[in-house]
């Protein structure tokens, strides 16, 4: 490889992290502003950090996207798995193709669509719109993106173990709860993340599957937008991007440690 | 004892009655509980918005109350099924308004993809080369931003583009520009929001494919005399395409039915479904009509997802 080619590359990966981070960066920047433009500069301050603490509608949406990202994400994390299970493991059962469709569909799904239809369907079964609703909606379409994570790890998964362990007796139930779900915990656990902050960020399906009452973080954030940029928000906003960041962050921290533990194991079992 | 297990295969190792029946059972349960789950709350709501875009406009719908209360609306809802009309869409077809924003979302969301295409391809070749030990740092940085809020990075990009915001700051500081450029609001606000978002979703197949690439293949084309650039067509390009396909799908199928960004960023002035949609029902409350326009956006775009779902499902195949 020449050197022109390499300079290339640093340049592009540089102009286009540079891209991706910019704006955001400048949102974290602007939310520390003084003054209440949020395009010129005035000078530090956290007041609208304090003033997001006394905004009592913001802290009510926070509690509520909260409670119904980590109860739909659980839900769909124990869904996605069983889907991904099926679609690596049940290669031949009746109505396989129109599961995957089910499955894979949802990925790409425009937001409107998979909202409207949900919405009607809740009415047409006389559900009340509220918290319940909005957590079957995100249970819905976050198990799929879940399913397609832990799915990518099953198909790599060495089945030879499994059939090991079934050899000296185990039975499939108890293989699966000591075997399988140890080697897949990994994508488990990024897929629950993931179903988490999509549940997190939804806007549109929120707004058609909710009700009064239940408002959340980014409805509430959607609404104070349209009526204009205020530092307030971004100072909102930054405290969402810190909790994803910070997890995020832990959690490759953790894989990182997993993954050295488990190479120090490996060479350990090689030299005994 | 070894020879037994050996020479038994696993699935010959559960040979008494009940526990082939347990495992049947157990197999039978991981398949149903995700399906019917699907079935019942992604497969049955499109029926039912099939359903209610054909009953009239009247007599389903709900109460125009501000809180949108069904309790008492729903026998006049379901009474709407048993008379179905195709009104609904002879009005959309006679309404060019829908038929343009249903072009115009075709249209931005082809050139945004392209876009994206070109903006993404370098970013994910400049991971694929650079040496294996960052790759899974720029890996996550690229995945990073994916995590953090669409409506926030979408919202992040109305303080630049604003004619008094940063960009303009910036540009009439180095005396580049005189008069402030109008960006937001306009269709070109809306290209810079749907590749923003979407660049994620572009790298990461691209480069997945450009990294299991065997790369002394451009390496002898360019031994034999080829310019580097003729090896990149004559030999990248092509060997990523799943890539290049996967991820112009990735960016293509949602960004059609986009709302956030038209919204935020387009303006009242800028037409696309996805708004048109939301309007529909959120603004009109006229459920029936939002529900056609739902439904032939989907047939719209039936075929890209099916096309999908064949390249996943292939993808599945190959990983095997």
């Amino acid at each position: 490889m020449n050197s022109t080619w390499s300079r290339f590359n640093i340049t592009s990966i540089v102009l286009g992290f540079a891209f991706l981070y910019l704006p955001i960066v400048l949102l974290i920047v602007f939310s520390f502003n003084e003054s209440k433009l949020v395009t010129v500069w005035g000078g530090f301050s956290t007041k609208w950090y304090v003033s997001l603490f006394h905004n009592q509608g913001l802290m009510d949406a926070t509690w509520v996207t909260a409670r119904v990202g980590v109860i739909s994400a659980t839900v769909a994390t124990v869904l996605g798995t069983l889907a991904a299970i099926t679609l690596t493991r049940y290669t031949r059962f009746r109505g396989r193709v129109l599961f995957s469709g089910m499955v894979f569909a949802p990925l790409v799904m425009p937001e409107v669509i998979t909202g409207l239809s949900l919405l009607l369907l809740f009415v047409a079964v006389g559900l009340d719109r509220g918290f319940f609703t909005v957590t079957l909606a995100h249970i819905t379409f976050t198990m799929c993106f879940v399913a397609v994570v832990v799915q990518s790890r099953l198909v790599s998964f060495d089945r030879s173990l499994e059939e090991a362990a079934m050899d000296l007796g185990a039975p499939p139930v108890k293989t699966f709860f000591q075997i399988t779900l140890p080697v897949i915990l990994p994508a488990i656990i990024s897929g629950w993340m993931l179903a988490f902050t999509l549940s997190l960020d939804d806007l549109v399906i929120a707004s058609f599957s909710s009700g009064p009452g239940a408002t959340t973080l980014p409805m509430k954030i959607y609404s104070q937008v349209r009526l204009g940029v205020t530092p307030e928000i971004n100072a909102a906003c930054t405290i969402l991007i810190a909790v994803v960041a910070i997890g995020v962050i832990i959690a490759s921290i953790a894989n990182k440690r997993r993954e050295i533990q488990r190479q120090l194991d490996e060479q350990a079992a090689q030299r005994g | 004892m070894t020879d037994i297990a050996a020479t038994a295969s696993p699935s010959t190792q559960t040979t008494t009655l009940p526990a082939r029946l347990a495992k049947g059972f157990v197999d039978r349960l991981v398949i149903i509980i995700p399906y019917l789950w699907l079935l019942f709350f992604f497969l049955v709501p499109f029926i039912i918005v099939f359903k209610i875009s054909l009953s009239q406009t009247a007599i389903s719908m709900p109460p125009y109350t501000p809180v949108l209360d069904f309790s008492d609306g729903i026998s006049g809802f379901f009474a709407g099924f048993r008379e179905l009309n195709f009104d609904n869409y002879t009005w959309l077809t006679q309404d060019a308004l829908y038929f343009n924003a249903y072009v115009t979302s075709l249209v931005i969301a082809g050139i945004s993809t392209i876009l994206t295409l070109i903006v993404g391809y370098p970013i994910a070749y400049g991971m694929a080369r650079a040496p294996a030990t960052i790759r899974p740092t720029l890996l996550m940085l690229v995945i990073l931003p994916f995590w953090t809020s669409f409506l926030i990075r979408v919202y992040a990009w109305i303080g630049i583009l604003k004619p008094e915001g940063l960009l303009n700051q910036l540009l009439m500081s180095l005396h580049i520009i005189s008069q402030p450029l109008v960006i937001l609001n306009t269709y070109t606000a809306i290209f810079i929001g749907i590749v923003y978002s979407y660049l994620p979703f572009m790298v990461l197949p691209l480069y997945s494919s450009l990294e299991k690439m065997d790369y002394s293949l451009v390496e002898a084309a360019e031994d034999l005399g080829c310019p580097p650039i003729g090896a990149f067509w004559k030999i990248t390009f092509p060997l990523s395409l799943p890539g290049v396909v996967a991820g112009c799908l990735l960016v293509f199928i949602p960004a059609v039915g986009e709302f956030v960004i038209p919204d935020l960023l387009g303006g009242s002035q800028t037409l696309m479904i996805g708004k048109t949609l939301w309007n529909e029902f959120f603004s009109n409350r006229d459920w029936p009509v939002s529900s056609a326009v739902a439904v032939i956006l989907l047939l719209v775009l039936i075929i890209p997802i099916m096309f999908f779902q064949q390249a996943q499902a292939k993808a599945q195949e190959q990983g095997r």
